[in-house]
């Protein structure tokens, strides 16, 4: 059932997927990645994200990305607070590995019980006018549905790259990541660093639920279906590495879309888990990983 | 060695209890919450073999304890074999398992182990599905075998259940007393020193997650018979990811009593919530009380009552 | 030795928690009818679950009203099984042992009325089940019944009313593509598609599922849509069903004939969002407010229902289960007063041997308590608007297509005239 037509399009959607996929993972792979945090929890405050979109949708007829942009301050301070908290009962202590990642898995049942007992487990959906349209580039089709979230997804991606690039508190959060102490000999504080680069972590989670709402209903358990996708693109595409993140995401949606195209959807996802299993095998710095 | 004979006697002692209680009939419904909580005692043991003494978190709980029912499901359906073979089959398949992905991952840092074993939970769970035999995505009922032992499953069961604890905690007590476990303690504190002093880290780590992948094997292997219908998504569910991480915290993780304390107490407290509170809140309180835990007293209950008594 | 001590006083506590609960004397008046059962308040199955429970309440209010069953007052015990199959032993023994129920009902859906089996075979207990596909073809134990009208035979229940409306056609359809989730229902819906294409003599040409964690159907459809299939049937959970609709149009996809076991597109939410997108589609359904849906019973019913649910949170218009769940306990209630106690045996047998009159309808139960004939519809969305809810509740917009007894509409054939 082969045709280069269906080809063409199997990779486009994946390629659309995957700038949806990098937008989701931006925020580990800075906290985890950069930061060495592992938050698991990371889905669950996309999936907060989600809902604030879909609630000022219901309520005022908010267009849902505007929605996202517009919190990103709110869920960074949230991201802030978390990061504190997490530092003075974990770091501090030298408790980290164990302890701070059950306290992420903790994080992420409350948010998600929280959520369902407040809004239920029906399905969300938000539908704006622009996100039904769709177009064709010669055989291709491509809606925005798809699009716009890729957009956006590579937007932030870029913007974060050049804020980690070229800003001061960028190359302090790339310095912090590296080497702890030297950059406390040069006087900045890397609690302070930290808790920037967590915060914007979690604010890119709130544009990334508006996005995910975009695309598809969501339940408070639909976090579940994330955890594993973000880390394994964090991991494939390299730790530290913002554009590695980016690369894996597209490999992972054009994967999972030709799997689903050519050889049923059934498997999609297990082979992308299995690359990852794969890549920590044989590569486990990853594509670009330092 | 001189401690051994002392537990081995306290463990016959309390498989008699249990044992009496089944013969005096206490409420049946004892039997089937009993089961529950000896079966968390079991996996938080388990669990605690890995996270607790060797430092190596696993989020992929379910998939051990999935694979060691589905095992039992594929034993039933083909030979229709006993329950002590399931019991041992399951916990043999896990312990490979365990032994795989320990193999794959722990040559690298903790944290790759921990993201590895939940991918491992989806690539089992995607495999299961798509398997008609034991059912796929719309599950099997299992038939059980007429005539079980004490004359009904709910009390067999349970004291299955009973001995399967008493054999996981004594494993776990007598591993934590022996050299493997003072070599996981090591690098456990501190990898790179424990390996620069001689400490086989790589065999331990393999031997801590088969072990602990037995284990949670074995739990899993009479579910079947238990629920009497199996389906992926209760058989992969979270509540075991989340529980076996929560009772060994609570409880405290340097020893085998802290599992035990946590998964009897958890495990109780959840038992009656789903008759009483029975909402959403039973699994927010999972949550809260794991959080405050974890930041509040991270070493358990154990580490309390430590602290307690040094003042 | 402060080990031995805190294990000392673990086992003391977990001892006196245990005689607790288990001696716990249940005081009680001698006077109230107990009716316990297990039900998905929280989980994947809570959409419909919390509105069954709630249908299930008005019953017993309504009851209580008219003086009870038999006299005394109706009093209902459930739990939250949280959509997990293995709370449900625990649930139900104790609501057996501990609270002392006189009746028992089953939870919402397959998997979670399937532990209940072996409990009432070996206590030898009368079940109503609450939507559950085929709990009962391994056991075949007489006193089950199940209150969802998809007959003898579940798993072609949705498949042959589509097929055979297709086969009606001019022109008649000749391919078909058949995709499904990989999940409980779906799977069975799909066997049972395969099994009556063959009779119909369709030939297929695209037969996959996909896991229900799927972000994107884009590629899915394609392919469907790659194969020009006359006929798409598809049996999808809530998120899929609408995922494939959407991606549906965005590619392009008209087949003749579009549908078949989308749950989903029957909630009240899901409606709203979708709007004008459901024009055309051909899907299952179990109550539509069409004129000859309108049993006895039945508006009153709703009536009651409606603003109870929007004030609880659940499903607002409530066409899909509830009134059949309401509908079971009218059929475990009549049967309680026809034999005049609480006799299970007796009940069941009853409830076997008669018809009953309830809100959907005349209910008789056949083989392996299925009803002795299905009744699974066949409705078509025409004429939807988008972001109107009060359009559903007037008939019209989902006319009944099948069975002919119940037919109230006629089917704008193909699927691309719908959308126009």
């Amino acid at each position: 059932m082969f045709s280069w037509d269906l080809l063409a399009n199997a990779v486009v959607a994946g390629l659309l997927l995957g700038g949806f996929y990098a937008a989701v993972s931006l925020g580990i792979s800075l906290i985890f990645g950069l930061l060495d945090i592992a938050n698991i929890a990371q889905p669950a405050f996309v999936i907060v994200g989600s809902y604030a979109a879909y609630v000022l949708h219901d309520a005022y007829g908010f267009d849902p990305i505007l929605t996202g942009i517009l919190l990103t301050p709110v869920f960074y301070l949230l991201g802030a607070l978390v990061y504190r908290i997490y530092y003075a009962s974990f770091e501090r202590r030298g408790d980290e590995a164990l302890r701070g990642l059950v306290f992420f898995f903790g994080l992420l049942f409350i948010i998600e019980v929280s959520l369902s007992m407040k809004y239920g487990v029906d399905y969300r959906l938000v539908q704006t006018g622009y996100l039904s349209r769709s177009i064709e580039f010669g055989g291709v089709g491509i809606a925005f549905r798809y699009l716009v979230p890729c957009v956006i997804g590579v937007a932030m991606t870029a913007v974060l790259y050049l804020f980690l690039g070229r800003t001061f508190y960028g190359r302090a959060i790339m310095a912090v990541s590296q080497d702890q102490a030297a950059l406390r000999l040069m006087g900045a504080d890397p609690i302070h660093i930290k808790t920037i680069a967590f915060g914007i972590g979690i604010a890119a989670a709130s544009l990334a639920g508006a996005l995910l709402i975009s695309i598809a209903p969501v339940i408070p358990s639909t976090d579940r279906d994330y955890i594993g996708r973000m880390f394994a693109i964090t991991v494939l595409g390299g730790m530290g590495s913002i554009a590695g993140t980016l690369l894996a995401a597209v490999i992972l949606g054009v994967v999972e879309s030709l799997m689903a195209t050519f050889f049923g959807p059934s498997w999609s996802l297990a082979v992308s888990f299995g690359i990852l299993l794969a890549a920590l095998a044989v590569r486990p710095a990853g594509l670009f990983g330092r | 060695m001189g401690r051994t004979v002392p537990a081995l006697l306290v463990g016959l002692a309390v498989v008699a209890a249990g044992m009496v209680l089944v013969l005096v009939r206490v409420n049946p419904y004892f039997y089937f919450a009993g089961y529950v909580i000896l079966q968390y005692v079991v996996i938080a043991t388990a669990w605690n073999i890995l996270g607790g003494y060797g430092g190596y978190v696993n989020f992929g709980t379910p998939a051990f304890f999935a694979l060691g029912a589905y095992t039992a499901v594929v034993l039933i359906r083909s030979l229709k074999a006993p329950l002590p073979v399931l019991i041992v089959a399951g916990g043999l398949v896990a312990a490979l398992l365990g032994l795989g992905i320990g193999y794959l991952t722990l040559r690298l840092r903790g944290v790759f182990f921990s993201i590895a074993t939940l991918a491992l939970s989806v690539v089992l769970q995607t495999i299961i599905m798509n398997w008609e035999y034991v059912g796929g995505s719309r599950g099997l009922s299992i038939l059980r075998p007429s005539g079980p032992p004490f004359g009904n499953y709910g009390v067999f069961l349970f004291t299955v259940m009973l001995g399967l604890a008493v054999v996981a905690v004594l494993m776990a007590r007598f591993i934590e007393r022996s050299w493997i476990g003072r070599g996981l303690a090591a690098l456990r504190d501190n990898e790179e020193a424990a390996e620069c002093m001689g400490v086989p880290t790589l065999r331990l780590k393999l031997f801590a997650t088969t072990v602990s992948g037995f284990l949670l094997g074995v739990a899993g292997a009479p579910f079947p018979y238990y629920v009497t219908f199996i389906e992926p998504n209760s058989a992969f569910a979270l509540d075991y990811a989340v529980n076996a991480l929560a009772m060994p915290m609570i409880g405290g993780t340097t020893s085998w009593i802290g599992p035990v304390i946590g998964a009897v107490l958890l495990g109780t407290a959840q038992q009656v919530a789903i008759v009483t509170i029975s909402s959403e809140l039973n699994l927010l309180l999972v949550g809260v009380v794991l959080v405050g835990f974890v930041v509040v007293a991270p070493e358990g209950i154990l580490g309390l009552v430590r602290r307690l008594r040094t003042r | 030795m402060n080990r031995t001590r805190v294990l000392i006083a673990t086992a003391v506590t977990m001892l006196v928690i245990t005689v607790a609960v288990g001696l716990t004397p249940v005081a009680r008046a001698a006077d109230p009818i107990r009716i316990g059962l297990g039900m998905a308040l929280t989980g994947g199955l809570s959409a419909n679950g919390k509105p069954a429970l709630l249908a299930m309440q008005i019953w017993k209010d309504e009851v209580n009203k008219k003086g009870g069953l038999l006299g005394r007052p109706v009093e209902l015990i459930f739990y939250d099984d949280q959509t997990n199959p293995a709370t449900v032993p625990g649930i139900y023994t104790k609501l057996l042992d501990v609270d002392k129920v006189d009746l028992v009902v089953s939870g919402y859906g397959t998997n979670l009325i399937a532990p209940l089996m072996p409990i009432a075979i070996e206590r030898k207990l009368t079940v109503l089940g609450i939507f559950g596909l085929a709990n009962n073809e391994k056991y075949q134990y007489p006193n089950y019944f199940q209150i969802s009208p998809t007959g003898p035979d579940p798993a072609t229940s949705t498949a042959i009313p589509f097929f055979e409306l297709a086969a009606k056609q001019t022109p008649k359809p000749q391919t078909v593509a058949i995709v499904g989730a990989d999940a409980e229902y779906p799977q069975t819906a799909l066997v049972g598609a395969r099994e009556v294409i063959k009779r119909f003599g369709f030939k297929t040409v695209y037969d996959k599922t996909y896991p229900p964690s799927t972000v994107d159907y884009t590629p899915i459809v394609r392919a469907i849509k790659a194969t020009n299939a006359d006929i798409v049937f598809v049996a999808s959970y809530p998120p899929d069903s609408v995922g494939m609709l959407r991606a549906a149009h965005e590619v392009g996809l008209q087949p003749k004939i579009f549908g078949g076991g989308m749950v989903g597109l029957q909630f009240t939410t899901i409606m709203q969002s979708m709007g004008s997108k459901l024009n055309g589609i051909v899907n299952y359904d179990y109550w539509v407010p069409e004129k000859t849906m309108m049993f006895p019973g039945i508006t009153e019913f709703f009536k009651e229902y409606q603003p109870r649910a929007t004030k609880e949170g659940v499903d607002t218009l409530g066409y899909y289960l509830p009134p059949y769940a309401y509908a079971a306990m009218q059929v475990l209630g009549d049967a309680v007063t026809a034999t005049k106690g609480l006799d299970q045996q007796k009940i069941a047998d009853y409830i076997r041997s008669n018809e009953f009159n309830t809100i959907v309808g005349k209910v008789k139960f056949g083989k392996n308590g299925e009803w002795a004939k299905g009744r699974t519809l066949m409705v078509q969305y025409q004429k939807v608007q988008d972001g109107n809810i009060e359009q559903f509740r007037q008939p019209g917009k989902k006319p009944v297509l099948y069975p002919d007894e119940l037919k109230s509409g006629t089917i704008v054939y193909p699927y691309s005239a719908a959308l126009k």
